[in-house]
């Protein structure tokens, strides 16, 4: 790890390296995940799934299930409370049409995917559920499945839904065919802009759909007794969002549920959302007992929330000093079973950080027959920069110009207006790109033939939303630090630390915990990049009312104003005597009692990050594998709280960027069935498949936050697929315009630069 | 008077401008003004009495999380943005 540029070395906290808290228990198996959860009298939830992609219920006998013994209950939807279709704002979990959401935990009149859920049972032992499934007798009427946005948006498709409302995912859409609504950004005039261009290239991309792939599956245990009250231990991305998602589909007053996060084996945006939580609600209802529902890791292929599969249409064009004139962008995303995918987000990505004086983005929603589409770390941005930084890289070489020049060219810079409209808040993206360019990696000599250099490069942004944080001081001079943000990735010490430096004490004196929903004030989920940054922030808040409560504690003491009392780095001082953080808190009896603070706030939202991928690869003309060579991220995260936990987030990221750069995707029958629905199956980069990840950390500091803190987590995964992309044709001369670029489709392309053949996928 | 960045899908409604002055001391009475100068932009930006569902309100580059509650000064720069997540 390099930090090329240290934003200050005014802190004591920031930017030290404890280990956290979590860790040992994790790494030698006592951490309490989903699974492990066990309660006395607990029964075993499983859940029957429809091996059709599209197909109307004809009938369900659960008689034979019933009867089998050890089994306690069994479930249809006409024992789910009926929910109303209408959207509601659930914050950074973004819309939802709650009545969609319910379908898609449990079909009603058809199922719209392979695996979608049509019966469930609760049983004594996980087999004996497992069998009482394989006796429920499910009749269908097999429908003609739409599983690609090509065909769901022919003119001849028939509609997936009679009617649905348009995209809900952030931002609403307009319905523009049966299965497609339609949102539009843009500026300027796009035929003057092409008129005037020097150049004009049109070029097609297509992604697959991918999974998020986190280790840990969907695992629920829901209680429901006899006063009504539930409480559901789980693993989730938001404990808050999941209570309030599950009073809809229950029909449960929201204080009447108690969400209990333990510790999540990766999210990556793919558990902020209910899939199972309210089926097992609905099972403990009717057996009076509790029920725990594991997903196996077909189930969570089949019938979660994936990342889209996408059509991408460029038109862009350019003058000959490198200056984009136009650019005209056509990204059409899988929406799954139900509107409401991460399109926006792919809209917003896109352009983000490059000025075109006319452009217009057209991004489509569309319905297919697979599972609803639910984002995915930096949702719909992988899928964007694969065609859009490839285009750059494309036009660069037309140009003849070095590629970082031609991005310099047209870079956004600090206030330059983003495609809504919206300036760029603080950054300093050309800083990022000239470190790039010095860097030893960019003018290294490569070693042999078929070796080849890319580069990609991505901003992407964080959001704030609400969190809440409580800090209560103990006498002994500890610290314990709660809040409700679900802890991916070591953010209880990231957190701890922010507490710590703010306090002016040492991590060690904090100690973080995550809380259930009924223990401490809402949060949003942790997504979108926003719990180092944003509840960093709101702990800060805290921290700042601990200090005044303190500074008036020390006043009474030496019996004088608490403005005359200053504080600095835990220090109490009235400019002849001083209190240590702890002579204070060791007396906080005596001076009025407890010293806590819990706030709630909401921090701003749209703040960017940055980030540069440089890789060599080298392929294989034989078998069409392509192999990793060199990789180095350069990545703006404002501070780095944490630069080891700093790195291994962009390090992940970037690993499972190549991973759906070079082989994950989905395989669907004619029927619509999915083929490979396993880890072996589904191939997921190893360790074996990576070198080591190098990284750059910049340090440009976010005004938005007290210690100019960005979130790190996301936007990493996005360069990868284009840079590899740029990187194969630099090896090889070849473009792959299919992501992934799988060593079938580099074979096809190669034979077909050989001249045997077209080389499409 | 605050100065309003028209989204673009809803600037078929003020002829194309992109950017037009209106008065208004919270956000929803800028947008009632709005709405008598270019028909059509409250029901384009607000349901009800709330902003449209997905649409957030900024202010001078910073998001409000008051909405149409926000009170507005006279050099204010308004934007209708969409609300973002993650993953």
């Amino acid at each position: 790890m390099n930090t090329a540029q240290n934003a200050s070395n005014e802190f004591k906290v920031l930017g030290t390296t404890p280990t956290r808290p979590d860790g040992l228990d994790k790494v030698t198996g006592r951490a309490i995940f989903a699974d492990d959860f066990q309660l006395p009298g607990m029964l075993h939830g499983k859940i029957l799934r429809s091996p059709h992609a599209h197909a109307r219920i004809v009938a369900i006998d659960t008689r034979a299930a019933a009867a089998l013994p050890g089994v306690r209950a069994v479930v249809t939807s006409a024992d789910f409370p009926k929910v109303e279709h209408k959207l509601t704002d659930h914050g950074a979990a973004g819309m939802m049409n709650m009545g969609e959401a319910a379908d898609n935990c449990m079909a009603k009149d058809k199922v719209f995917y392979d695996g979608h859920a049509v019966a469930a049972v609760a049983a004594d032992s996980p087999h004996v559920a497992a069998e009482a499934t394989r006796l429920i007798e499910v009749e269908y009427a097999l429908l003609p499945p739409l599983m690609s946005v090509r065909a769901a948006m022919a003119e001849d498709a028939p509609a997936i839904h009679e009617e649905y409302f348009p995209g809900a995912f952030i931002m609403p859409t307009e319905k523009c065919l049966p299965n497609a609504s339609r949102m539009q950004f843009g500026e300027g005039d796009l035929d003057q802009g092409f008129a005037e261009a020097d150049l004009v290239l049109e070029r097609e991309y297509t992604a697959e759909t991918i999974h998020q792939g986190y280790i840990e599956s969907h695992v629920t245990t829901v209680s429901w007794d006899s006063n009504d009250q539930v409480t559901v231990w789980t693993s989730t991305q938001g404990q808050f969002a999941l209570r309030d998602h599950l009073a809809e589909l229950i029909h449960v007053p929201i204080s009447d549920i108690n969400v209990v996060p333990l510790e999540i084996g990766g999210g990556f945006g793919g558990k902020e959302r209910t899939y199972i939580d309210s089926v097992a609600a609905v099972l403990s209802k009717k057996t009076g007992r509790p029920v725990k529902i594991a997903m196996s890791r077909d189930e969570v292929f089949r019938a979660t929330g994936p990342s889209p599969g996408a059509h991408i249409k460029l038109k862009f064009g350019v003058k000959r000093d490198g200056a984009l004139t136009a650019a005209d962008l056509h990204l059409a995303y899988e929406a799954g079973a139900y509107a409401g995918g991460p399109v926006f987000l792919g809209v917003l990505s896109s352009m983000s950080r490059y000025n075109a004086p006319n452009i217009r983005v057209n991004g489509f929603d569309v319905i297919v027959n697979k599972p609803t589409m639910r984002p995915y770390r930096a949702p719909g941005a992988p899928q964007a920069l694969f065609a859009v930084e490839q285009m750059m890289d494309e036009l660069a070489g037309e140009l003849n110009l070095d590629p970082i020049d031609f991005r310099m060219k047209n870079l956004a810079r600090t206030g330059d207006r983003l495609l809504p409209g919206f300036p760029l808040a603080p950054i300093d993206t050309e800083n990022l790109l000239k470190k790039v360019k010095a860097h030893p990696h960019y003018t290294a000599p490569l070693e042999g033939p078929n070796q080849g250099r890319g580069l990609a490069y991505s901003l992407w942004f964080n959001i704030g939303e609400a969190s809440s944080a409580r800090m209560q001081v103990n006498p002994d001079g500890s610290v314990t630090l709660t809040t409700a943000s679900p802890d991916l990735s070591g953010t209880r010490i990231a957190l701890a630390m922010q507490a710590a430096e703010a306090l002016g004490i040492a991590v060690e004196q904090v100690t973080p915990a995550v809380a259930d929903t009924r223990s401490i004030g809402f949060s949003a989920p942790s997504v979108g990049s926003r719990t180092t940054y944003g509840t960093g922030a709101v702990v800060c808040q805290a921290a700042q009312g601990v200090l005044k409560q303190m500074r008036e504690r020390a006043a009474l003491l030496w019996e004088m104003d608490p403005e005359q009392v200053t504080v600095e780095r835990g220090v109490f001082s009235n400019g002849t005597a001083t209190l240590s953080f702890n002579e204070v808190a060791a007396r906080m009896f005596e001076t009025g009692g407890p010293i806590s603070c819990e706030t709630t706030s909401a921090p701003d939202g749209f703040i960017p990050g940055i980030a540069a991928h440089l890789v060599d690869v080298e392929v294989d003309p034989g078998t069409g594998k392509v192999d990793i060579l060199r990789y180095t991220i350069f990545q703006d995260v404002g501070k780095a709280v944490h630069p080891d936990y700093v790195e291994g987030q962009m390090q992940g990221a970037a690993a499972q960027g190549i991973g759906m750069a070079l082989n994950e995707e989905y395989f669907y029958d004619e029927e619509g069935r999915m083929k490979n629905a396993s880890l072996l199956d589904y191939r997921m980069p190893t360790a074996l498949d990576l070198p080591m990840i190098e990284t750059v950390i910049l340090e440009s500091p976010n005004p938005a936050h007290p210690f100019g803190v960005r979130g790190c987590g996301e936007i990493s995964i996005a360069p990868p697929p284009a840079a590899i992309a740029n990187a194969i044709h630099a090896a090889v001369g070849i473009r792959l315009n299919s992501m992934p670029m799988a060593p079938r489709k580099v074979c096809a392309a190669l034979n077909a630069q050989r001249g045997g053949g077209n080389g499409s996928d | 008077m605050p100065e309003v960045w028209i989204p673009k899908p809803m600037q078929a409604r003020t002829g194309g401008k992109e950017r037009v002055r209106v008065e208004g001391r919270t956000v929803r009475r800028l947008i009632l003004a709005l709405d008598q100068s270019y028909p059509g932009l409250k029901d384009a930006l607000m349901n009800g009495d709330k902003l449209k569902p997905g649409l957030a309100v900024a202010v001078d580059g910073q998001i409000s999380r008051l909405g149409l509650l926000q009170p507005l000064k006279e050099d204010n720069e308004v934007f209708f943005v969409p609300a973002i997540g993650g993953g």
